[in-house]
């Protein structure tokens, strides 16, 4: 049985203890408590089920490896799934629940498949593969509603999160990943020399495994005596950050590194703090001070309840006074575990025996072991483990030369087994960005090649690997490593003042060599390795890894995409290793040779709060807004979205029938701008200036047709085509000075014109004396559109707008109504039109002079809907309609518009290319339903012959439709293949399944087409 | 998350700062050209894994373009300068040439 | 005359004792005139002293005095910070001054929002938006610096050891504010400044 021991801890506070609820049910533990070390204490040790074959699991590691003890942790809002017990602090009222089991933990009829799978060859490597391939039909029907239903860990939120997250953007010399006694020391050298040094430990605790190792004494104290005189040391100095609970997410290129803080996740709800901190880090060097995690040993059942690494079972002994067990075997490789047999005799715990696979034990470890009358046998090993939801005892017997438990077996009562198979250095962030391994045999282990390391932008290496994460497991090398680690980065950062820390002395017992040992393969019923698990949190075994092998998945990346090794949220951190090492044994290959899966941040998950940081709600997507928006939304407004801005897609107002539909609303406006007057915000119309001896010259280039004729106070339309020849902008160039021209461009397309035009300023014209300026923020612009445009203009005063002072196509300045304003005697809707700009802070102003002025006149405000139907009535283009990257202005027979007589202009040469002038191109028509009440959907397609069963072929599509009030019927316009050499003949669109809608080809000018209402 | 330095403000930002304008110090062929220039113009690019010219623009931040020379397989930045040229400087070559013996020239 | 109104219209907030140490202030209409030109020009050089009192910036420099200023846009361009009502006569006053030298003077003081931050702890409440070096003498007073918040583009520059302004698009004035409003919370100070 767990317990909690009625002494020691390091990290907890026996004198404030907190309640938790766990499954319902009311726990007590301590502060300082992970929620797995409260568990323990409580006895609870089955805590979820297996992925695969919902095999009970129990806690295997205390820390960030830890694969099976995921829970949901939090209510509501802060509900979160798949929450590492080991990675969670325990707080006042938390709340805990299992996941991955129906219907009860206890009970679950998921474990079928764990009973299926040892009766028929199912769940094995690749199942999934092999199994649901055939038929297709059942797949759908079958396969996936099933696997669905029974696959995923964990089930999401339902309540949006209640917390806030952010980002936080830090520069330093050093950042020194990881707070042990390498990573202190690394700080503190870096520190020493002056660099700016940024230190974070994922843990709440600085000290690492120093804290545990008590039989280890620094500089004369304990380990953790002196970890607490650094970490008080370098919180003095200046140049130094420390963060704990602050976890290096990943490394990227040229020394970028994310690193997330967990805030408040140990306070939950503390007002205005956000629970995630994301840093966004920009290092000139990096020192990995990651440290090592232990490896499992593959024996059969090696994933019951109480199976342990042997670290682990330490950690709670040390760290949180917490018993895993009564009785324990310890299970070896290495001296490092008679520790932790040490550890559990120290704290009143049977040591039934200690097993130690290596034939001969020498040392002073397990002399001490010996010494405290723990039974000590070497050449050992086990070879399963009996109990089904916790240990009830172990099978042992001696090893082979074959590295089999062979001979006589015996049994051992137990309910817990600490297991150590060595360890590996934790280079998941030395691989992110590139640093190369070595294997090195003796110490059997893959450590960072010093010599191919990250590089940085200059291409040198900028990280720097140092303690148990190089490879050095004793103290005496973690410290010297990381001192020298902490001098290199911050000389390298240009920090040399030659201090170097004083060394401390080191007393620690020394250690022999591991023996390596990957796979524990025994006699009988699971000699081949079914229930030796490699991947707790995927189901792997060893005996899937060699099945893979066998099949041919010999590279270590297929092996892993077929297993699924290594693919879990844990990222393979106990399993990577064994499984390579397996994978080599079955292939006959070296471990360096097969090397190891690519490791990816984030080193473990992280949460979508803190990646998303302050970009959610109204925050998500930036909104541009006009400066009369305010007004449009309190006179019934509904938005859409154009570009980033938001605009009025119609105005609904209330009528004693209730509020219009968007329908009738767009209705009315149409309407009233052809019968009366319309004011359209237009502030969002993009407005470039550009000015210079060389503008004509340069916009000549840039638009198709010929700028530099235009005369002082004129507009002309104009279109830009990309180098391709495609039409990409379009809008009205106003000559405002004898060198200089306002180019307005469309709504979304202003930033993409100024880009545009100062790309092909600076990179090939760049002796062209033009200055461009985006001016689109500084006016806003209001249309006044109808016949009665000219009478609320002359209302207000101040500026001639007669057709004889300001004819069609042409622009003043002066103050109108007491504004400074600007007019463009321009038109979208083919009505008599004036655009009125004023500086941005009087735009509210213009808009509610006009429509006060406007309002004898009958003006009503219009939306963008209605400004598209009108354009469209007009036969108009709308780029992003009737283009779509790949029309050019001939098949919009605009070819009127592109000078025939420029030597050059961007797109010319493209347009020169003999398929733009083919014949059968898709052409721009207008089109006219036989139904005049049946509107075209956006985007159908034309056929050339309607198909009730083989495939149709299209020869074109609608690219604009809607109903026009003003004619009383539907109209389109399309690009259809050879269109202008079609007109009256009649077009099928097939809709829908039993639907072909007819349409005659039509002049894609419906109304006006002399265009007489704008020349008033 | 590349660290350029902008040669025109100074500048060593993030990539985000950044937009990226494809291979650098392509001779624009315009009316005139035969089929097969304009199409190398257009569409044909040398892609190289290795020492590569290419055209950033400081987007977010002084607005102008400049030319990096960059390897695609390491990352390494061997340096940037303005765009207003047809051909990187000659110190550049000599650095780059230095860092990748092997490297056919620009 | 209607009264010119800047686009958040005279939003305000402030940091608590317990929190961040900030003042966050629409700025109301403020006077700007985008100047392109050669900056090393005697004539542009007069030209800016006159206009605003300062002499032209270095580059990523930002010269105030008596609330005038002239900030470093890019190698070509500066944006002129002075009272809102005095723009158009100023930037009319700059293309006469530089008549027959080519140049772009353009009175955009309608086209951005500037917001003013005041407090020590702005650095970090930047630090939370932008990817840019804010740590004590990484940017000190007279520096300036374009960059992007989020998705948008801003501008800001440091006044004086505790007064700073920002600037973005007029368009996007709301999102700046309320950025910066959240990032200005209390309890999430971070403490590395």
């Amino acid at each position: 049985m767990a317990h909690r021991l009625p002494s020691g801890g390091l990290v907890i506070d026996r004198s404030k203890p907190v309640e938790f609820t766990f499954n319902g049910q009311k726990l007590k533990g301590f502060e300082g408590d992970t929620l797995a070390s409260a568990l323990l204490a409580n006895d609870q040790v089955l805590l979820g089920r297996s992925f695969k074959y919902h095999r009970p699991r129990g806690l295997i590691a205390s820390g960030a490896e830890e694969p099976n003890a995921l829970m949901g942790v939090g209510e509501g809002p802060r509900f979160e799934p798949n929450q590492r017990a080991t990675g969670v602090e325990l707080h006042q009222g938390l709340t805990a629940r299992t996941q991955n089991h129906w219907p009860s933990l206890g009970f679950d009829v998921g474990a079928l498949n764990s009973w299926i799978a040892s009766r028929a060859p199912v769940f094995s490597a690749g199942f999934y593969y092999k199994t649901f391939m055939f038929p297709r039909v059942a797949w759908k029907h079958v396969f996936e509603p099933v696997i669905r239903r029974a696959a995923g860990l964990g089930k999401p939120p339902k309540e949006a999160d209640a917390d806030e997250y952010e980002h936080f953007h830090v520069h330093c010399d050093v950042l020194v990943v990881g707070g042990g006694i390498a990573g202190l020391s690394a700080a503190r050298a870096a520190a020493a020399n002056g660099a700016r040094v940024l230190i974070c430990e994922q843990t709440p605790h600085w000290g690492g495994r120093a804290l545990v190792e008590t039989e280890t004494q620094i500089g004369g104290m304990s380990g953790a005596d002196w970890v607490r005189g650094e970490v008080t040391a370098l919180s003095g100095m200046e140049n130094v950050t420390m963060r704990t609970r602050c976890m290096t997410s990943g490394l990227y290129d040229h020394g970028y590194a994310l690193l997330y803080e967990r805030v408040a996740d140990h306070v939950p709800g503390a007002e205005g703090t956000p629970r995630h901190r994301l840093w966004r880090v920009r290092a000139g060097r990096i020192v990995v001070a990651t440290g090592a995690l232990e490896r499992p040993i593959p024996f059969a059942n090696n994933d019951v309840p109480g199976v342990m690494l042997a670290s682990a079972v330490r950690d709670y002994v040390r760290l949180w006074g917490v018993a895993p067990g009564e009785k324990a075997v310890v299970f070896t490789t290495n001296d490092d575990a008679y520790r932790t047999a040490l550890a559990l005799h120290e704290a009143g715990v049977a040591v039934a025996a200690v097993l130690d696979a290596r034939a001969e034990v020498k040392g002073e470890l397990p002399a001490r072991a010996r010494a405290a009358g723990i039974e000590v046998r070497a050449g050992y090993g086990v070879a399963k483990v009996k109990g089904g939801k916790r240990v009830k005892g172990v099978e042992i017997g001696r090893l082979t030369g074959m590295g089999q438990v062979g001979g006589r077996r015996e049994e051992l009562a137990c309910d817990l087994v600490a297991m150590s198979g060595g360890w590996s250095p934790v280079v998941h962030l030395w691989s992110h960005c590139g640093g190369k391994l070595t294997w090195d045999a003796e110490a059997a282990m893959f450590r960072p090649d010093p010599e191919r390391g990250p590089t940085g932008h200059d291409g040198a290496v900028n990280t720097l690997a140092c303690g148990a994460a190089n490879g050095y497991l004793h103290t005496d090398l973690c410290l010297s490593d990381g001192r020298v680690a902490g001098m290199s980065a911050a000389s390298a950062t240009g920090h040399s003042r030659g201090e170097m820390p004083e060394a401390p002395e080191v007393q620690a017992i020394p250690q022999a060599h591991p023996r390596p040992l990957w796979f524990m393969p025994a006699r009988g019923k699971y000699a081949h390795g079914t229930k030796h698990f490699l991947d707790y949190q995927n189901d792997v075994t060893a005996a899937d890894v060699q099945l893979a092998a066998r099949e041919g998945y010999e590279s270590v990346e297929h092996a892993k995409r077929y297993t699924t090794l290594g693919m879990a949220t844990d990222q393979g951190k106990t399993s990577n290793i064994n499984g390579l090492a397996i994978l080599a044994d079955q292939i006959g290959a070296e471990i360096p040779q097969v090397g190891t899966t690519t490791f990816r941040p984030p080193y473990t998950p992280i949460s979508f709060g803190a990646i998303t940081g302050r970009a959610r709600g109204p925050l998500f997507k930036a909104v541009r807004k006009t400066p009369m928006h305010d007004r449009h939304a309190a006179n019934g407004a509904d938005f859409e979205p154009v570009g980033d801005w938001e605009r009025p897609y119609c105005f609904r107002r209330m009528t004693p029938e209730g509020r219009e539909s968007r329908a009738q609303a767009v209705t009315r406006e149409i309407l009233n701008a052809r019968q009366k007057v319309g004011l359209l915000d237009a502030s969002t119309l993009g407005k470039i200036v550009v000015k210079g001896p060389d503008a004509g010259k340069f916009l000549d280039l840039v638009y198709t047709n010929m700028m530099s004729t235009l005369k002082p106070g004129r507009c002309r339309y104009g279109l830009m085509c990309n180098e391709n020849g495609f039409l990409f902008d379009d809008g009205v160039v106003v000559r405002t000075g004898e060198d200089e021209f306002l180019c307005h461009t469309t709504s979304g397309g202003a930033d993409r014109v100024h880009a545009h035009m100062e790309e092909w300023l600076q990179t090939e014209w760049w002796d062209f004396q033009v200055y461009t300026q985006q001016v689109t923020d500084q006016w806003a612009q209001v249309a006044v559109a109808g016949p009665n445009a000219r009478k609320v203009l002359e209302k207000l005063g101040g500026v001639d707008v007669s057709d004889a002072a300001l004819p069609f196509m042409s622009y003043v300045e002066g103050t109108l109504g007491g504004l400074p304003a600007r007019i463009f005697r321009i038109s979208f809707s083919g009505e008599l039109s004036y655009e009125v700009a004023v500086p941005a802070n009087l735009g509210l102003a213009l808009w509610e002079k006009l429509a006060e002025a406007g309002e004898e006149f009958g003006a009503m405000p219009y939306g963008t809907e209605a400004l598209h139907v009108m354009r469209a009535e007009k036969g108009f283009i709308m780029i992003g309609d009737e283009t779509d990257g790949t029309v050019t202005p001939q098949d919009l027979a605009l070819g009127w518009a592109v000078s025939k007589k420029k030597a050059d202009f961007i797109g010319k040469r493209a347009q020169e290319r003999a398929f733009l002038a083919a014949k059968g191109r898709k052409q721009l028509v207008g089109l006219a339903t036989e139904d005049p009440a049946e509107v075209l959907p956006d985007g159908a397609h034309a056929v050339k012959e309607v198909k009730a069963k083989s495939r149709m072929i299209t020869i074109g599509h609608v690219t604009s439709s809607y109903f026009s009030p003003t004619l009383g019927r539907s109209i389109a316009m399309a690009l259809i293949e050879g269109g202008s050499e079609r007109m009256g003949e009649v077009l099928s669109f097939p809709v829908a399944k039993d639907k072909v809608v007819k349409a005659t080809v039509v002049d894609p000018v419906f109304y006006d087409k002399e265009g007489e209402r704008q020349n008033v | 998350m590349l660290l350029l330095t902008c040669p025109h403000c100074g500048v060593s930002g993030d990539e985000t700062e950044f937009a990226p304008g494809g291979e650098a110090h392509l001779k624009r062929f315009g009316p005139g050209s035969s089929d097969g220039e304009f199409e190398t113009y257009l569409f044909y690019r040398r892609n190289p894994k290795g020492v590569h010219f290419e055209r950033w623009r400081h987007a977010f931040g002084c607005g102008k373009w400049f030319h990096a020379a960059r390897c695609t397989v390491t990352m390494e930045v061997f340096g940037t300068y303005p765009a207003d040229v047809t051909e990187p400087p000659a110190e550049l070559v000599e650095t780059i040439r230095a860092k990748r013996p092997e490297w056919e020239g620009f | 005359m209607s009264e010119p109104v800047s686009a958040i219209q005279g939003r305000a907030a402030s940091g608590n004792a317990k929190g961040l140490a900030i003042g966050l202030t629409d700025a109301g209409p403020q006077g700007m005139v985008t100047l392109r030109g050669d900056l090393s020009s005697p004539a542009l050089a007069a030209a800016v002293q006159e206009a605003v009192g300062v002499s032209v910036p270095g580059t990523r420099e930002a010269n105030f005095a008596g609330g005038r200023g002239a900030v470093w846009m890019s190698p070509d361009e500066l944006l002129l910070r002075l009272p809102y009502g005095d723009a158009p006569a100023a930037t009319a006053a700059i293309g006469k001054a530089l008549d027959g030298e080519h140049h772009l003077a353009l009175d955009v003081s309608d086209a951005r929002t500037v917001i003013r931050l005041t407090g020590e702890d702005v650095p970090e409440v930047l630090a939370k938006c932008a990817p840019v070096d804010l740590a004590p003498g990484a940017f000190p007073v007279g520096s300036a610096r374009r960059t992007h918040m989020g998705q948008i583009a801003v501008a800001f520059w440091r006044i004086a050891e505790t007064e700073w302004e920002i600037v973005a698009l007029r368009s996007y004035g709301h999102h700046l504010y309320d950025w910066l409003a959240a990032s200005a919370k209390p309890g999430g100070k971070v403490g590395v400044f």
